[in-house]
């Protein structure tokens, strides 16, 4: 892989240096840290047997989530499509490609829980905050794709739809659509999954959804009921894998 | 009818494709353009309907000039020139009636377009045009389910039910084999010629071209070297579009065969 | 068409895409998702009151936070160089723990079926729960800090890491392995020298690939005290200084860009 010893060995003294440059910079209260092990022990005690008591608020909090899911994902796969069209080079000119690249390229590289507390700053504690945080991941993820996709689909079709003095909506219609629809559910159903697993975390920062009793949980050193949530929340995430792999190969 | 002045087209990479090309049709006549590839037929006929936009010169259509118009009335000018590609362009995953129903979307609205709401008499031409290239009984059939010779055909439909006033056809038989190529070209010639619609072929097989055509132009690195009746494609004239090669099969038969095949027929 | 008068009474005036049946599950379908929509949103208790004005309110929120305050950049520089950190010793750790979780949970050099369920195990379990709740589970461990933070990355990466290693390791070509087992090789050396140069390729490749997905989630690490920019970031919205939030919100993108940028690079390179 790496032929030469003396750029294997700068290498290994690089990253070295590196490792005693970063591990030195970090500010660690090691008397803190030196208790982590006896405290992993009392926690996960604690958290043994899981508490599922409390059901009418983890139900509460799983419905909710859900919900939060399926409207993002509904309004995303709309909102989507506007900015999807304007993002793919050979449908629009250069300035609106440009602008709507721009719009995709800034939104993803923003982490969706650093959204999530705008939001909430903005429309308080609450579910808003968090169907607002996944439509516009939603939105940005589903435009990407669709972009990419109109993009890759065969000039042929559309040129032979345009030949035939078909505006642009017809165009749309006839030449554009049936090459991408499948594709785009298809990122629909995927996104849907994705937004489940989101809306499990966004209220971390208090933006709804069962991430916010999970972390309320956590604040009270409610343990046993966190390790319940936890469950609940693996078991959501994998009822979503699930649903989604087979909704997309049922598209096929 | 049809009327090319002086055509000139440059392409952004600098390549000459055409050079000053006039063309006057002025009955409604099958037209082949023959040349060897690179010699820019497709350029010419995608700058009629201005899928490329010419850089000079002008193309005259029954009296409109179709290089002034602005992009809603070069729409509508589309609507009456019908289209035949190389690898059929076809819609591929709409039926075969989705796809000869939209050479009429210049003319109906959005909103019928897209609910697949045509007038009675655009489903009608659609079935009998169905019934003429021999694909009856396909209209609920996808188009990636069909073989390349019914692609073909679908196209061909679907640029006919346009009504025509100029039919323009690249390469029509070019990923098609000898007799389904034969097929498609006679089905084609037969159809331009009972609806009087001017035609012009791009085609690179010189026999097909003499067999079906009733006037043959020749095009080199973007010049028009040829003009002329089938019959007049001599060993000479051939050296002259395609270079030095043996040329006396391909002449010898436009001796034999004065008057082209569906000509006769019709 | 020339005669439209014949053409009409030989031939169907009518096409339909769909046959009734099919045109009422396609709209049931249609129905169907709009009601889960709505119904959805209607459970949320939405006050819409608030959208009323929602477009001044982000061209207030836009004009508060242009331009950034690039004063600030002095006191968040250290907290962003610390975000990488976390992000790069996390994959580090990732890089060792993922090795051996591989190799159990992979068919054929796991040494029982109690082994490779304990991998499949760690495999699934730590891929399912987020880093930042991971990093919720840290903080409670560790105390706040950037402790915390790396070993929530290094957690959720290992699952992630490990299933595309195993998946390599399944892949593999068995002549060279054979030829050491031949050779009477321990089990070990089967595995050093057999399998791992023909999966070394991927494990770097997947390493540096989880490594930009990472910088991008130790980026909010912060907001539930696990070391980083978030720390800064939350507290800088806590405080409305949104001209201090939106420089920040550059630099974590201009970080994130380089990082994909570099990943992306080293990647074509090594494979
Ligand atoms: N889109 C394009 N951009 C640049 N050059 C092109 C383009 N299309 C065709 N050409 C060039 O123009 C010349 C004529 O091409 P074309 O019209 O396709 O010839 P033909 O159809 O006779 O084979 C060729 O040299 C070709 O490389
Ligand atoms: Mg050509």
């Amino acid at each position: 892989m790496i032929e030469a010893t003396w750029l294997r060995h700068t290498l290994l003294v690089l990253g070295l240096a590196y490792l005693v440059w970063s591990m030195s910079s970090l500010e660690v209260d090691w008397e803190r840290v030196s208790k982590g092990l006896p405290r992993a022990g009392d926690i996960i005690t604690r958290m043994f047997p899981p508490d599922f008591s409390r059901w009418e608020l983890l139900t509460r909090g799983v419905t909710e989530s859900l919900e939060m899911a399926l409207a993002a994902t509904f309004a995303g796969m709309i909102l989507a499509v506007p900015l999807g069209l304007c993002a793919a080079r050979n449908l629009v000119p250069m300035p609106v490609y440009l602008v709507a690249r721009g719009i995709i390229v800034f939104m993803r590289t923003l982490h969706e829980v650093i959204v999530a507390i705008i939001f909430v700053k903005i429309f308080g504690f609450g579910p808003l905050a968090g169907v607002l945080t996944l439509i516009v991941s939603s939105i940005t993820f589903i435009a990407k794709m669709l972009a990419e996709d109109i993009e890759n689909m065969s000039p042929g079709q559309v040129e032979a739809i345009r030949a035939t003095g078909a505006g642009f909506a017809k165009m749309l219609v006839y030449g554009v659509t049936p090459q991408i629809l499948p594709r785009y559910l298809g990122v629909s159903i995927y996104r849907l999954d994705a937004n489940i697993r989101q809306s499990t975390i966004v209220g971390i920062v208090g933006a709804g959804g069962i991430g916010q009793t999970l972390s309320a949980s956590f604040s009270r050193y409610d343990y046993d009921f966190s390790l319940a949530i936890l469950l609940v929340i693996i078991a959501l995430v994998f009822i979503g894998e699930f649903f989604s792999s087979w909704a997309r190969g049922k598209l096929r | 009818m049809l009327a090319i002045r002086e055509l000139t087209k440059t392409y952004d990479t600098g390549t000459a494709a055409l050079r000053n090309v006039s063309i006057t049709i002025d009955e409604p006549q099958v037209v082949a353009i023959i040349g060897p590839s690179g010699a820019g037929k497709s350029t010419l006929i995608r700058c009629i309907n201005r899928l490329v936009e010419p850089t000079s010169g002008s193309v005259e259509l029954n009296g409109e000039n179709l290089t002034a118009l602005g992009s809603r009335d070069l729409r509508r000018a589309r609507r009456h020139i019908g289209m035949i590609f190389q690898e059929y362009n076809l819609v591929e995953r709409l039926t075969v009636m989705e796809n000869i129903l939209s050479g009429r979307l210049g003319y109906v609205s959005f909103w019928r377009a897209f609910r697949r709401n045509y007038p009675a008499a655009d489903v009608a031409a659609a079935f009998s045009l169905l019934e003429r290239v021999g694909l009856e009984g396909y209209e609920n059939t996808r188009a990636d389910a069909l073989s390349g010779g019914q692609r073909q055909r679908v196209g061909i439909a679907r640029a006919l039910i346009q009504s025509p006033d100029l039919l323009l056809v690249d390469e029509p038989t070019a990923s098609l084999d000898p007799k389904t190529s034969r097929q498609v070209m006679r089905i084609l010639v037969e159809l331009a010629r009972e609806q009087k619609t001017p035609t012009l072929i791009n085609i690179h097989d010189v026999q097909l071209a003499k067999t079906f055509a009733n006037r043959i132009i020749g095009m080199q690195d973007g010049e028009i070297v040829f003009d002329g009746k089938p019959g007049q494609l001599t060993e000479k004239v051939l050296t002259d579009i395609y270079g030095e090669e043996d040329w006396s099969t391909e002449a010898a038969q436009a001796s034999g065969e004065d008057a082209p095949e569906t000509a006769a027929a019709s | 068409m020339s005669a439209p008068g014949t053409l009409k009474a030989r031939y169907p005036q009518v096409w339909r895409k769909y046959t009734p049946g099919q045109s009422a599950i396609k709209w049931a379908w249609y129905a169907g998702v709009v009601f889960v929509a709505v119904w959805s949103v209607r459970n949320l208790d939405i006050p819409w009151f608030y959208f009323l004005d929602a477009h001044v309110q982000f061209m207030d929120l836009g004009r508060r936070m242009l331009p950034p305050d690039w004063t600030y950049t002095d006191v968040v520089l250290n907290p962003l160089l610390e975000t990488i950190h976390i992000a790069t010793l996390g994959t580090i750790v990732t890089f060792f723990i993922a090795f051996p979780v591989a190799f159990l949970a992979a068919r054929n050099t796991t040494p029982n079926v109690a082994a490779w369920l304990f991998g499949k195990f760690i495999l699934v379990s730590t891929r399912s729960i987020n880093t930042i709740v991971w990093a919720l589970i840290f903080v409670a461990i560790f105390g706040p800090g950037p402790v915390a933070g790396i070993w929530a990355i290094a957690f959720r990466s290992i699952g992630f890491v490990a299933k595309l290693i195993a998946e390599a390791i399944e892949e593999i070509d068995h002549g060279p392995v054979e030829a050491i087992e031949a050779t009477g090789g321990s089990r070990l050396q089967v595995l050093l020298m057999g399998v791992l140069p023909q999966v070394l390729p991927v494990v770097y490749g997947t390493i540096v690939y989880r490594w930009d997905i990472n910088i991008r989630e130790s980026t909010v690490l912060g907001f539930v005290g696990a070391g980083g920019i978030g720390i800064e970031l939350y507290s800088s919205i806590n405080q409305f200084a949104w001209s201090q939030v939106s420089l920040m919100l550059a630099l974590i993108m201009i970080v994130v860009v380089v990082s994909e940028f570099v990943s992306a690079t080293v990647r074509n390179r090594i494979t």
